[in-house]
């Protein structure tokens, strides 16, 4: 019997980015998303604007898509917990269709988690009343085409947790 | 020191076609930009977001590289959010230009210093952060004759400009308020520059 793929690798990413026309990433690396970062700065269709704090992304995407541009966040669930007041101003005040890729740092589905970063990210993510989609394999990256068609449709952020790190 | 509305006097001057951000007391409606502002289509007045109103200018000014646009930017809201120093620096848009309104303090809540009041100097901090060009200005006159050339200047450009506090101390419920928000102004300019 074949084996599921139970790894995510960074094309798999991109490629729904591409799919969606995205044209902006607004990160802060970090170690659930740092191998996307070569493929990231090769991908001729994608253009990178590295922040160095996480509340800034946020604003920063507000203003790419008001001028007419297509970006997505990616951070990690601890910049969420910075960026509280950059959500609720700039995301969910002024419907902006944004799509927030986390790195969900200590998630695991196979055991206790310990780490207050995962244990308070999901609560986080209800209070604001944002929806969103965990992906942990390949298999799961077309979440973020359901993500962005959520976003867009409802003209609201939408969360996708990344659940595991990346493979090579 | 120069008077709040007569800096934003002179940089509406000077705007041409621009994209004006406002927040704080640039962005005040009885003392700032929306008395001077000949085109409000164009303006955003960003309040409440903790400093973020640069990072919003510097994602304007990525996405729409034609056209200028200008932060009027407060520096209680500056020293909140001082990592976008070198997040504008990383990024550079040739096209952005960050007015700092310097009073010292944070005006709209009584007046209260802001950290290291007298010893901080945000041009030097722009400087080092990379910008293409830093300048000072603490009288209008220097302001008003200098403007257009700095508007000519490669961006990101600071512009530290020396201001006398108004400070608010009615309080909030009793204050003037803004004609337009955050989002009305944000679905108007975003249709604006789709059309």
């Amino acid at each position: 019997m074949e084996q599921a793929e139970t790894v995510l690798h960074p094309h798999a990413i991109l490629s729904e980015l591409r799919k969606n026309d995205v044209t902006h990433v607004v990160w802060l690396p970090d170690s659930e998303t740092n191998f996307m970062y070569e493929q990231l700065m090769a991908d001729p269709t994608l253009e990178l604007v590295p922040v160095s704090r996480e509340g800034e992304t946020m604003a920063i995407a507000a203003g790419l898509w008001v001028g007419g541009k297509k970006p997505v966040a990616l951070i990690q669930n601890t910049g969420i917990f910075e960026s509280g007041d950059s959500i609720r101003g700039l995301g969910l005040d002024v419907d902006q269709p944004l799509v927030m890729l986390i790195g969900y740092r200590g998630w695991d589905r196979h055991g206790i988690v310990r780490d207050s970063a995962a244990k308070f990210t999901e609560h986080i993510i209800h209070a604001w009343g944002i929806n969103y989609y965990l992906v942990e394999t390949d298999d799961d990256a077309d979440r973020i085409s359901l993500a962005m068609n959520e976003a867009q449709r409802d003209s609201k952020p939408v969360a996708v947790l990344v659940g595991t790190e990346f493979g090579a | 020191m120069i008077d709040n509305l007569d800096a934003c006097r002179v940089i509406e001057r000077n705007r041409n076609d621009a994209i004006v951000v406002t927040t704080m007391g640039a962005g005040n409606p009885r003392f700032g930009w929306p008395i001077v502002s000949r085109d409000e289509t164009m303006d955003v007045p960003v309040g409440g977001a903790m400093g973020k109103a640069s990072s919003f200018a510097l994602g304007l000014a990525l996405a729409q590289p034609g056209r200028n646009v200008l932060i009027l930017d407060g520096d209680g809201s500056l020293v909140m959010n001082l990592g976008t120093l070198t997040t504008i620096s990383e990024r550079a848009p040739a096209n952005l230009y960050h007015f700092v309104f310097d009073n010292g303090c944070y005006a709209v809540t009584g007046g209260q210093p802001i950290p290291a009041d007298g010893k901080v100097s945000f041009k030097e901090m722009a400087s080092g952060a990379g910008y293409s060009a830093t300048y000072e200005f603490d009288n209008l006159e220097d302001l008003a004759s200098g403007i257009g050339e700095i508007l000519q200047k490669q961006g990101p450009v600071l512009v530290n400009l020396k201001i006398t506090p108004e400070i608010e101390n009615t309080p909030i419920g009793q204050r003037p308020r803004p004609t337009r928000n955050t989002y009305a102004a944000v679905q108007e300019l975003r249709q604006a520059l789709s059309e």
